[in-house]
């Protein structure tokens, strides 16, 4: 009863201000609007971004890394194990870059609950001949379809078809500016020579174009048997295992995990990437920091509007109080005016954060390092729409708690008197 | 032996801004149920001090005040504010009507605050007192709408809307002039006669304070006859 009296009383003295409340409530739409707008926008572009590098990182690789053997056989023996061993110039040992029983390692994986797929690959360094001169490049023995899958290789193709690497044999897809060096198109035959002298020939069935230049200057694909072939291995012959776990974050356990467990090195992601991470995070701390300043002035608009109002209210809240509204109530007619403004300024400025957010949706962004993306990115996370709504409250909250405070301790005989 | 409505003890009071004065000084008197008693005095005499003190908006004085035999120094604010909205009715000089909602509102809200009856109930009830006072027809109007004996009379029947046992008034003709004066005062005195209603007003106007069935005389604090 008393709940629905104070409600409607606050609703009274609301609607009879109508344009100062209408003002107060802009100032807080405007604020939500922005905020929603505003982090829509950076996470999107945020998660562009990333994406561009993290789509395409295996979360954990496995692979032989080039390095000196840890145990130098010196340590090993046990005539000499109490003692100080050192061993002058140490030298990489010549490990094949080749996976040890890559088919047991696969098969492995397939059954392991944390992985989400994997795709195997071959990764060899070739010359690229045009005419005189011998581009230096990498020639990637990849599966196309785990690749597509797992890290969305098909999105990058800009010319040509991805599934015809698999379909059309000795076939390559090279990178925009590689192709643009080698002056070739889709149907072309290029050479290639491998580090043993070889010299064999590809066709090319694609262009793809990644994003990042220098990728593009070096980088190529071609199905793992073509790789083979190039190489003179046998069909188990694998350099690289690109995993994509299911939770992201356990990557660096993971990874230590396989290492040991497979006998390989083993990268992970937040290892690899360590930069980007930092830099998303820095811009949604920006993001949100001016998204809130813009809600604290809002807040100031509120806590401006209510202190006149209960300047103008002076005589009703005296003339409520003598006939027997306790301060408590008078505060909470304060407060629920500052939430109703709160709320549906709120509601409104989720509303046109929205409409922002898709019309920057629609408009055109080309680039020509992101062949994907044709209009500004906006991530529509429910949780922006949440921290707005409930900020919102809590602001205006705080913007009304002191002047309806202020209210409830009127004293009306001062009022009555002073007339 | 009637029954006694409000009691003032030895009520003292100071005003201690800029520097302390003694405004009222020993005030004991007694209001008895049906009395319709004036509180006379000139400009500054501390009539309306009193009436603050006894209607418990002011609680900075010293003595005792028993309303419906209830000790008020002991009660807190809220407590306060309850005592005001069940037994107190309230007219002021200027009329002081909330001026965003309907007369019928107005009369309403005290009635809706106190809760003991429904809203349907309250709004009947305050269509009542409204047709006792004859304005019924404003009922609908909203209370800026309405002139200066009217906003009157809408006062007044909105402190009658709990039925309260005393219902207190703050020069309530000050601000009128003759003719409505005079209505004000027989419907003041028509609650009295019918309703046997309790009142306590202060005036300057001498003229009304006769007619009414006592008058308490102030000057410099103390009362001098009653």
């Amino acid at each position: 009863m008393n709940v629905r009296l104070i409600f409607s009383i606050a609703k009274s003295l609301l609607l009879a201000r109508f344009k100062q409340t209408m003002v107060a409530a802009i100032g807080v739409t405007f604020g939500i609007a922005m905020f929603i707008t505003l982090l829509s926008f950076m996470t999107g572009l945020n998660d562009l971004l990333d994406g561009l590098i993290l789509n395409r990182t295996a979360h954990v690789r496995l692979y032989n890394e080039i390095k000196p053997s840890i145990n130098q056989p010196i340590n090993i023996d046990s005539a000499y194990k109490n003692s100080y061993n050192f061993v002058g110039s140490i030298k990489s040992s010549g490990t094949r870059q080749g996976l040890y029983n890559s088919e047991a390692i696969m098969q492995s994986l397939k059954k392991d609950e944390q992985v989400l797929g994997f795709a195997p690959r071959i990764i060899a360094q070739v010359f690229f001949n045009d005419g005189a001169i011998d581009i230096t490049g990498v020639v990637n023995g990849i599966e196309i379809e785990a690749e597509t899958s797992l890290f969305f290789f098909a999105d990058y193709i800009t010319e040509g078809k991805s599934l015809d690497l698999k379909n059309i044999s000795n076939s390559i897809i090279l990178g925009k500016g590689l192709s643009e060096k080698l002056l070739v198109n889709i149907g072309d035959v290029i050479q290639v020579t491998t580090p043993k002298g070889e010299i064999f020939p590809l066709k090319v069935v694609g262009i793809f174009q990644s994003g990042i230049m220098e990728l593009d200057k070096t980088q190529s694909y071609a199905a793992i048997n073509t790789t083979q072939k190039l190489l003179g291995k046998p069909n188990n012959y694998i350099t690289d295992i690109n995993i994509k776990l299911k939770d992201l974050a356990t990557a660096p356990l993971v990874s230590k995990a396989y290492a040991q467990l497979y006998g390989t090195d083993a990268e992970d992601i937040q290892t690899a990437n360590a930069q980007f991470e930092t830099g998303s995070f820095v811009r949604t701390i920006i993001s949100y920091s001016v998204g809130i300043v813009l809600l604290i002035v809002a807040g100031f608009g509120i806590y401006n509007i209510l202190n006149m109002m209960i300047y103008e209210k002076m005589d009703s809240i005296a003339i409520l109080k003598a006939t027997g509204f306790s301060g408590k109530d008078v505060k909470r007619i304060f407060l629920v005016i500052a939430m109703a403004i709160g709320f549906f300024g709120g509601l409104f400025g989720l509303l046109f954060g929205f409409l922002l957010s898709s019309v920057i949706d629609q408009i055109p962004f080309n680039t020509a390092s992101l062949p994907t993306i044709k209009t500004y990115p906006i991530n529509y996370n429910p949780l922006f729409y949440t921290i707005g709504i409930v900020f919102s409250l809590i602001t205006t909250y705080l913007a009304g708690f002191f002047p309806a405070n202020k209210a409830s301790k009127i004293d009306p005989v001062i009022i009555i008197r002073g007339k | 032996m009637s029954e006694i409505i409000l009691e003032a003890k030895k009520i003292n009071k100071y005003f201690h801004d800029p520097l302390t004065v003694k405004v009222l000084d020993d005030i004991t008197f007694v209001i008895n149920k049906g009395e319709f008693v004036s509180v006379i005095g000139k400009s500054g005499c501390g009539k309306s001090t009193l009436l603050y003190i006894l209607s418990t908006m002011d609680t900075d004085y010293e003595g005792e005040l028993y309303l419906d035999n209830e000790l008020m120094r002991e009660k807190k604010e809220k407590q306060l504010a309850k005592v005001r909205n069940e037994k107190i009715g309230f007219v002021f000089q200027f009329h002081y009507l909330l001026n965003e909602f309907s007369v019928l509102k107005n009369v309403m809200l005290p009635g809706l605050k106190l809760g003991r009856f429904a809203e349907k109930e309250v709004e009947h009830r305050a269509m009542e007192k409204l047709k006792i006072l004859g304005i019924e027809k404003l009922a609908t109007k909203n209370a800026s709408q309405i002139s200066g004996g009217e906003k009157q009379r809408v006062a007044i029947a909105r402190a009658l809307i709990n039925d309260p046992l005393i219902i207190m008034g703050d020069e309530p003709t000050g601000n009128l002039d003759k003719k409505n004066s005079e209505v004000v005062f027989d419907i003041f005195e028509q609650l009295t006669k019918e309703f046997n209603q309790t009142l306590l007003v202060v005036t300057h106007d001498n003229e009304f304070a006769n007619k009414t069935t006592r008058i308490i005389e102030m000057e410099d604090g103390r009362i001098i006859k009653q």
